[in-house]
């Protein structure tokens, strides 16, 4: 469905042109939801953005390519990457409470993207919207059709804004963060529906997130980011399991367990590399407990582990 | 909402009392309003009937409360100067004043709103350069300058445009207008442009600001991503949005564009409020003047109480109702 090859984004700045992704490489099936997990700054929601040509300039995709089904669309121009927004790619961001203009009822909003992307006159498209919103689980879909985002609960506005991302039936949906502002309690009805939906519809999914445990729900498989780059790719099972770079084994390790309560928790010793400051050899190496000489020279693209793939020379064959 | 109108309205009362009071007391900082009448050398039991004829000699408050209550009835005595009823002077000026303000607010806002926009979609072009440049300009340049300057353009040189009065009106009723002669129409467009242009300057920067900020919204990126088109976003989506703080400005600005026509109407010997009051000013003649700024109070009170109920109108979020 999706499948992104050596993606590469930089930023040209005053001082010389950052690189927010460097050699990103993932595809997506149908159906599948792939989780994309990593620190702040890593280059998620880069990602995403890259994806679907909404990076904020002077931000730029400098290399590889973007294929959805089969098509390259990265180097489309920008109206026809406009129509593959919301149609084909829908995309929801972090915070539902201020995904939706305050001053446009829900049901205008969710219309006016349906007409947007189908062909479709008013009568057909309110009915449309009023289906994805029960099918959301708004309750009382025709009552709250006119009302206004802020007379909504948060959770609720997420569900609107799930309805939106799906209302022209996307093949791909890109979940930036979409649990991490809601309260603990709702997360998992969001996650649960963005499942169902998703299964569905036959969708592929792209869930960025930096919770684990939304991942190994959701996911069944997981991109792990560092740096800009891919440090670890494999089934949910295995990398949480078994993980196979160092850096995965601290962020596993980092996570409480309540069946293991042993003192403290594992951490991981210093802080990401700034993008203007990204050392030589393996990005991870001056965090790294098991860095060896060639982690400092020469840096590691993804290297079969098992049955996942590892950015870790320790997995170098002989 | 109710509680809300009733609330305004009672400040917009106590704000016109204060208005009214000051007004009031110009009266008794101009001088001695029996010798202004009698002259210098009048008898003291001339000065004494006159007084209580008056009601002079009544306690202040007393005083003010029967100012307020002729006020009510629309009665400011008379013009000194003129020695015609304030009321009758006030009523023939008022459509040249009104006219010109409502005509330069329609200038600012059709030329600022659409320049604002621009300037924040294309912010990099050399159009938006120049037009912020221009708007600097507006900003700087004093009224009377900008006035000279087009009349000395358009009216000495081209000789497109008369340089002063109102040209043809037509009467319509007390109303008299220059909105349906084509020489009132030309008369018309200096004054407005001179009056109207610092407020437009204000409004494009403010426009601009506020556009570049709303652009910046979560909301915007997700209607970019749900692949609206960049016409339903800008015009649909941010300019809705920006049009609240728009509103207020403008609102208040409308008001000051009635005060300030005060310099536009000197320049182009425009015959209305504001020349009254220069005038006015030159001679002492104290009722006008009062008259005139419990007018522009109201004015500013009605405005406020409009932009007020806009609000409602336009943001949602203010018409708070049970769920």
């Amino acid at each position: 469905m999706l499948d992104v090859r050596d993606l590469r984004v930089e930023f040209p700045m005053r001082r010389g042109t950052l690189t927010a992704l460097d050699g990103v490489s993932f595809s997506i099936a149908p159906g599948e939801v792939l989780g994309v997990v990593g620190e702040s700054g890593a280059g998620k929601s880069i990602t995403g953005l890259a994806i679907i040509g909404l990076l904020e300039p002077p931000g730029r995709i400098a290399g590889g390519e973007v294929r959805l089904e089969g098509e390259r669309i990265d180097n489309l121009p920008a109206d026809e990457l406009r129509k593959l927004r919301g149609r084909r790619i829908g995309v929801i961001f972090q915070d539902p409470l201020t995904s939706l203009n305050p001053l446009y009822t829900i049901g205008r909003q969710i219309e006016e993207t349906i007409v947007t992307h189908l062909p479709m006159g008013e009568t057909q498209a309110r009915e449309r919207a009023l289906a994805l919103l029960r099918e959301v689980g708004i309750p009382g879909a025709e009552a709250r059709y006119e009302h206004y985002p802020h007379q909504f609960s948060g959770g609720m506005r997420q569900r609107v804004v799930i309805a939106l991302a799906l209302a022209a039936e996307p093949r791909l949906l890109i979940a930036d963060e979409p649990t991490t502002a809601l309260d603990v309690s709702i997360q998992a009805q969001i996650i649960a529906l963005l499942k169902r939906l998703a299964a569905e519809r036959g969708a592929a999914v792209m869930l960025i997130t930096h919770d684990m445990g939304v991942i190994a729900e959701t996911a069944h498989r997981v991109a792990v980011m560092y740096a800009g780059r891919i440090v670890e790719l494999g089934s949910v099972r295995e990398v949480i399991h078994a993980p196979r770079h160092p850096y995965t084994v601290g962020l596993m390790g980092s996570i409480p367990r309540i069946a293991a309560r042993k003192g403290r928790l594992v951490q991981i010793d210093g802080a990401m590399p700034r993008l203007n400051a990204i050392p030589r050899g393996c990005a991870f190496n001056p965090r790294c407990p098991r860095r060896f000489a060639r982690c400092l020279v020469e840096r590691p693209d993804l290297l079969p582990a098992g049955t996942s793939f590892a950015a870790c020379w320790l997995h170098a064959a002989a | 909402m109710a509680a809300f109108i009733l609330r305004r309205l009672g400040q917009a009362v106590l704000v016109m009392l204060t208005v009214g009071l000051i007004a009031f007391a110009l009266f008794r900082f101009v001088g001695d309003p029996v010798i202004f009448m009698l002259g210098q050398d009048a008898t003291p039991e001339d000065r004494v009937r006159v007084t209580q004829l008056l009601c002079l000699d009544r306690p202040f408050y007393l005083q003010y409360a029967a100012f307020v209550n002729n006020a009510l009835h629309g009665q400011f005595g008379l013009s000194l100067r003129q020695v015609r009823p304030v009321s009758t002077l006030i009523v023939e000026r008022l459509p040249a004043t009104l006219e010109l303000s409502f005509m330069a607010a329609l200038f600012s806002l059709a030329a600022g709103i659409p320049m604002g926009v621009y300037t924040a979609l294309r912010r990099n072009s050399w159009l938006s350069h120049v037009l912020l440049g221009i708007s600097l300009a507006g900003v700087s340049l004093p009224t009377f300058l900008i006035g000279i300057l087009l009349i000395l353009f358009f009216s000495v040189q081209l000789g497109w445009l008369p340089s002063f009065g109102r040209c043809d009106t037509v009467q319509i009723g007390w109303w008299s207008t220059g909105l349906l002669t084509a020489s009132g129409l030309k008369a018309l467009i200096l004054p407005s442009i001179t009056l109207g242009l610092f407020q437009m300057t204000l409004i494009q920067r403010l426009v601009r600001s506020e556009m570049l900020e709303v652009l910046r919204t979560d909301y915007i990126r997700f209607a970019r991503a749900r692949g609206l088109t960049d016409r339903a976003i800008h015009f649909g989506h941010a300019l809705k949005n920006t049009l609240v703080p728009v509103m207020t400005i403008t609102g208040l600005q409308l008001g000051a564009i009635i005060a300030f026509s005060i310099i536009t109407e000197q320049v182009f010997q425009w015959p209305g409020m504001g020349l009254l009051f220069i005038q006015a000013i030159g001679f002492a003649d104290v009722p006008v003047m009062a008259a005139y700024l419990c007018l522009i109070g109201l004015f500013f009170v009605i405005i406020n109480l409009v932009v007020d109920l806009l609000y409602y109108a336009v943001d949602p979020r203010l018409r708070i109702q049970p769920i």
